[in-house]
């Protein structure tokens, strides 16, 4: 494990100098009007998950791959391929465990339990290691809030990795 | 990168009404695309729920960034967990 926290924190270090758009003002605020076991939940994720039938991320676009995948919320966890590969982190979490970057049957049990109201049908994963983000601020990124809308969920859920 | 990602793909989709909590590792990252609310976590690259196969730590880390859905304060909200870095990281 040593190795993969020198690297992390080399990234770190590498991250803090790096030149990504700042953003000032006050971000978008849509405060929850409502109980969380009263709302429909989505995950989102960028650890660059898939379904082995669908088309694998494409680490050759220059600035990164700004495209998205759909996971059905029927889906056995642990069938999901991880996409993104990275010196900056380690993988071997989450090729043992997916709930550790998409936490669906953390989430299925808070259903269980009543703590949430719903699962929404669908979830969904980008790819990490996008150094150049404006295809996914312009258009991917917009997509899934607009099909997140159109779904009437109420609160999504996000993890990097 | 994912960090950013993450707080990019936050911000459109709050902006569409949507409500949205999220995980950061890497907080220098989240204050500069300053989505509306994250936890920052104590972890590595790649553990953004701690630890694999221990699921009560990753229902506390969830219920964390969850609980931020029903704070007042007006975001950017971005919170430390109470959790500390575990073993494996």
């Amino acid at each position: 494990m040593a190795s993969i926290f020198k690297l992390d924190n080399l990234y770190r270090f590498f991250m803090r100098a790096y030149p990504i758009k700042s953003y000032g003002g006050t971000p978008p605020n849509a405060p929850l009007r409502k109980e969380l076991s009263q709302c429909r939940v989505a995950l989102i994720t960028s650890a660059g998950l898939h379904l082995q039938d669908q088309t694998p991320y494409d680490d050759r676009i220059i600035g990164g791959d700004c495209s998205y995948r759909e996971i059905p919320n029927t889906i056995e966890t642990q069938v999901l391929a991880l996409g993104h590969r990275s010196k900056a982190f380690d993988a071997s979490g989450t090729e043992s465990d997916i709930n550790l970057v998409l936490p669906l049957d953390r989430f299925r049990e808070l259903e269980n339990e009543g703590k949430i109201g719903s699962l929404n049908d669908r979830h969904f994963s980008f790819m990490g290691s996008i150094t150049k983000p404006k295809p996914l601020i312009e258009r991917t990124a917009p997509e899934v809030a607009q099909i997140l809308k159109a779904d009437d969920v109420d609160v999504a859920f996000l993890t990097p990795v | 990168m994912c960090n950013q990602s993450v707080g990019l793909i936050q911000r459109a989709v709050e902006e569409m009404g949507i409500s949205t909590t999220s995980i950061t590792l890497d907080e220098s990252i989240t204050k500069r695309v300053k989505p509306p609310r994250v936890l920052s976590v104590p972890y590595g690259f790649g553990y953004p729920l701690g630890e694999p196969n221990n699921p009560e730590l990753q229902h506390a880390i969830i219920a964390e960034a969850l609980a931020l859905l029903a704070d007042d304060a007006t975001p950017p909200i971005l919170k430390s967990s109470r959790h500390t870095p575990c073993a494996v990281t």
